[in-house]
């Protein structure tokens, strides 16, 4: 999942790798940092993952290599949008969403489907847990359906890490793909960090 | 033999000049696509996105979309939910494509397909410009997107889109799909609520129409599709497309307007 602060972005995934009932691996890191602005987090099938990402990090060194910068997070996103419509005919089984800084030094995130189409939003859950974490981010974050319409959410950083904490031990509850340990990736202005945290491992 | 090219310099030029060329035309070219190395891609596809496979590859779906020609020029109107199945994966997407500032297009059937499509097609027009020092016809741009989709018939693209702007002809709304139909008219709606949309707009439409009654019938019937449309829903957007491009009317949340038209007084039935 990911979700975006005024000036910071957090990006978190779980290290469950399972199949089925059968768990693989107890630390299969799935979000990936891909630059010191920006962090991606994919989930489905963890092979086409990885080589996404792999693919992904080569197209960036050549960007860097040939104008003398760093991709911006919204190149970024527009390059994954259009990388995952390549293999429109035979997608990649992922589900990603990126988080970063923008040009403006918001916080960001975008949301794809497996063949490209992107989203900004301001939060979003990808995955396995999808359905039971994004109804907990829209009453949370998006403060949807309130009583009080007025009300606006100061979201601090804190209270992010917090909020995507509960979730993930939420959802590690009630989903059997989720669970073992959590990586959260905090991105602001001056670089990134990531904290783990651990989560039921039955 | 020695190679005596060096003598040359000009031919030499003139194969620099090539590659050149050759580059220039591979980024102007058509995009590719990685296909599958099975002996039917096209079934392998479908055995992967379909919704009765459990639908292991859910690609967004579901929309009401409409847009007609009126007086004072063209009215799009959309709606904003994406579904994947039955969960709605989102209820803010953008479905009025910007195409550039006297284009737009609308989105129905596969949000990436929609989207990817009609990207390409705005760097298209962009290139017309560029290349004929003048802007390109609403028919020429939707004749280009028609093209485009018709070169993958059959290979599982699913898109329904409403080209509209204005050009030395007037307004202009062509509506293309994915099996390369492309139809000139003055009133269509697209998507999985477009009859409920049919339904008001038929019977409210006028040709001599105030701008404001055209918005207000545009928003009128995206609202009662999604009344009827469990796979449409959200927010909806109204567009007016004129002479000097289109501008962004509104953006309302159904509720909103399910709160206004609920107070309005019923009309009598004869």
């Amino acid at each position: 999942m990911a979700l975006a602060g005024e000036d910071f972005c957090i990006v978190a995934a779980d290290t469950r790798q399972s199949d089925g009932y059968h768990i693989n691996c107890r630390y299969a890191p799935k979000a990936h940092q891909l630059s010191d602005k920006t962090v991606i987090g994919t989930s489905g099938f963890y092979a086409d993952g990885l080589n996404f990402v792999k693919k992904i990090k080569q197209r960036m060194e050549w960007y860097f290599h040939q104008h003398d910068k760093t991709m911006s997070t919204t190149a970024i996103a527009q390059l994954i949008s259009i990388m995952l419509y390549q293999k429109r005919f035979f997608p990649y089984y992922v589900f990603c969403v990126i988080g970063g800084i923008d040009e403006n030094g918001k916080g960001c995130v975008y949301s794809y489907d497996s063949v490209g189409n992107a989203e900004r939003v301001q939060y979003q859950a990808a995955g396995s847990g999808n359905e039971l974490l994004q109804p907990f981010l829209d009453s949370q974050i998006g403060l949807k359906n309130r009583s009080n319409e007025n009300e606006t959410l100061n979201l601090t950083e804190e209270m992010a890490i917090k909020i995507v904490k509960d979730a993930f031990s939420s959802v590690t509850e009630r989903d059997i793909h989720t669970g073992d340990c959590v990586e959260i990736y905090i991105i602001r202005k001056d670089g990134v960090e990531c904290q783990k945290y651990p989560l039921k491992r039955d | 033999m020695i190679n005596l090219d060096f003598l040359n310099p000009a031919e030499n030029n003139n194969v620099l000049e090539q590659e050149e060329a050759n580059e220039y035309m591979e980024n102007l070219s058509v995009p590719t696509f990685e296909i599958p190395l099975v002996h039917n891609p096209v079934e392998f596809l479908k055995h992967q996105t379909h919704a009765a496979e459990q639908c292991r590859l859910s690609i967004v779906h579901g929309t009401t979309t409409l847009a007609f020609k009126f007086k004072h020029g063209v009215i799009v109107c959309v709606d904003s939910r994406a579904t994947s199945g039955t969960y709605i994966a989102s209820q803010t997407v953008k479905k009025v494509i910007e195409i550039n500032p006297y284009l737009l297009g609308t989105m129905a059937g596969g949000a990436a397909d929609c989207s990817y499509w009609e990207r390409e097609l705005g760097r298209r027009c962009r290139l017309y410009e560029l290349r004929n020092k003048e802007r390109i016809s609403v028919a020429a741009a939707s004749k280009l997107l028609c093209n485009m989709v018709y070169a993958y018939k059959g290979m599982g693209l699913s898109m329904g889109t409403m080209v509209c702007g204005w050009d030395k002809k007037g307004p202009g709304l062509y509506y293309v799909d994915n099996d390369g139909t492309r139809l000139e008219g003055d009133l269509f709606s697209v998507g999985s609520g477009s009859t409920f949309a049919y339904g008001i707009l038929d019977s409210g439409f006028k040709y001599d129409m105030t701008p404001e009654e055209a918005y207000d019938l545009g928003r009128r019937a995206i609202y009662h599709a999604t009344f009827r449309d469990s796979a449409s829903g959200g927010i909806v957007s109204c567009y007016h497309v004129k002479q000097d491009g289109w501008t962004l009317i509104s953006r309302t949340n159904v509720k909103e307007l399910h709160y206004k038209y609920q107070d309005e007084p019923k009309a009598p039935l004869v």
